[in-house]
């Protein structure tokens, strides 16, 4: 017991005094899912419109797809991005594999999904009330999967956290793709998975402590954003 | 533009008969107000002749000639705001009509101070209320000048005193040319804002008769039987 209370005051310590090895392990974190969340937001976003809002064949299995990806394991993102960037692998020339560039395509492969499939469910609810009044306006579908877009832009920037929130989160993919090299591939959760089984638990702990305060702020934002924006909007 | 010629329209939903063989010609002048029992298919003839749907068989066919782009608007029993100012919703639909960025603005402003609301054209559309948001559909649609113009139901949700403001901006609109065609189950409603009367029953165009006509002798059984169903003091 008094082990861990130790931990946790030296992790106080650490965070306290900006202990570098620790912030620069954060950067890296907030750089790589950050970058990600990014990417997946440029795809998402347009691809959940375009669902939501056109009628083509397959349109069901692909939603159905989409939702079921929502749960990809991040290992096995992680292997088939190492299969494809490695040496030998289709993708191998770029020369990535085991950089932050690898572990940035590897969470937007893993985020893709959330990003698309929620925001289509709620565009698509969206489409239901806007449909005939665009259409009676005139509206291209393209034009309203952009009305529609912008017009539901404050529960899209929640989909967005929560898809932030998965990529800063998840070990597996980040940690095949990247190595975990130290001062290169390392970020928050590979850290504490390496730390805590080397012992070093007020390094782990404070990446845990940081990680869990992160992702609170971050949804509480969210919340209140959308919050604040309802009420004004309407 | 005017007539609107319809010609043995049918509109089924899976098998289900809504719209039985409705021939018809919307002609310029004369208000025309349709009414029915709920489910007697108003709505959906009101959809077919704006072209928000097409029919199953028949035809609908604009017989006059046109200048520039066919210019007919609708206004919906639930107005449809969009997630930005009073403002912004008529320049929207200026917008898609085609009308310059400059443009735009002059009209939109014009519009929305004819509709009594320029004090509220900077409020987010949404956060207004029901009859306010009811008078911004009708200048949304009306912005764009249109020859006909189709109210659905247009004051069934409001209360009495924001059902009047919405009858004398249909008044309004009127006087400036427009061709007003409405549906409403209001009875009242349909003597103070109509010239003839289509009544509908079971999706078959039952009578058309002049209003006064329509109330004191209609010419046919069903609508005697509505009208005394719906007016048992008469």
């Amino acid at each position: 017991m008094s082990e861990i209370l130790a931990a946790i005051t030296e992790a106080g310590r650490m965070i306290a005094r900006f202990d570098s090895a620790l912030f620069d392990i954060v950067f890296l974190s907030l750089r790589v899912s950050l970058t990600a969340v990014l990417l997946a937001s440029a795809i998402g976003l347009p691809l959940g419109a375009a669902i939501a809002v056109g009628r083509f064949p397959g349109r069901q299995a692909l939603i159905v797809i989409l939702n079921a990806l929502m749960g990809l394991p991040p290992v096995v993102v992680g292997l088939l991005v190492y299969l494809m960037l490695s040496r030998a692998g289709p993708l191998g020339q770029f020369g990535i594999l085991f950089t932050p560039a690898a572990m940035i395509v590897a969470q937007t492969i893993l985020i893709v999904p959330i990003v698309a499939a929620l925001s289509r469910q709620v565009i698509e609810d969206a489409w239901q009330e806007y449909r005939e009044q665009l259409r009676s306006l005139g509206a291209s579908q393209l034009t309203s999967a952009l009305t529609l877009l912008w017009d539901t832009r404050f529960s899209l920037v929640t989909i967005v956290l929560a898809g932030f929130g998965r990529a800063a989160a998840e070990v597996g993919a980040v940690m095949i793709v990247g190595g975990n090299i130290d001062g290169v591939t390392r970020v928050m959760t590979t850290a504490i998975a390496l730390e805590t089984s080397k012992g070093d638990l007020p390094l782990a702990l404070s990446l845990g402590i940081i990680l869990i305060t992160l992702v609170l702020t971050l949804n509480a934002a969210a919340y209140w954003v959308k919050e604040a924006a309802q009420r004004r909007y309407g | 533009m005017l007539p609107l010629v319809l010609d043995q329209v049918s509109f089924s939903v899976n098998g289900r008969s809504i719209i039985d063989r409705v021939s018809m010609e919307i002609t310029e002048g004369p208000r025309t107000v349709i009414i029915g029992h709920n489910g007697a298919g108003k709505s959906v003839l009101m959809r077919l002749c704006h072209g928000l749907l097409q029919p199953t068989s028949g035809s609908v066919a604009w017989k006059g000639s046109v200048n520039g782009r066919r210019r007919q608007a609708m206004v919906f029993q639930r107005p449809v705001m969009l997630r930005r100012s009073a403002l912004a919703n008529i320049i929207y639909g200026l917008k898609l009509a085609g009308t310059t960025p400059r443009e735009c603005e002059m009209r939109a402003r014009d519009v929305i101070d004819a509709v009594g609301l320029s004090d509220v054209a900077e409020r987010p559309a949404r956060v207004l209320s029901g009859g306010e948001q009811q008078r911004l559909a009708l200048a949304r649609a009306w912005a764009l000048g249109p020859e006909v113009l189709f109210l659905d139901e247009p004051t069934a949700n409001l209360d009495p005193g924001a059902s009047r403001d919405v009858e004398t901006l249909i008044g309004q609109i009127r006087a400036g040319g427009t061709k007003i065609v409405m549906t409403t189950h209001n009875l009242g409603q349909a003597k103070r804002l109509g010239d003839e009367i289509l009544f509908l029953n079971q999706g078959r165009l039952v009578e058309r008769t002049p209003v006064e006509q329509f109330f004191t002798k209609p010419a046919s059984a069903e609508a005697d039987a509505f009208i005394r169903g719906e007016l048992p003091w008469n």
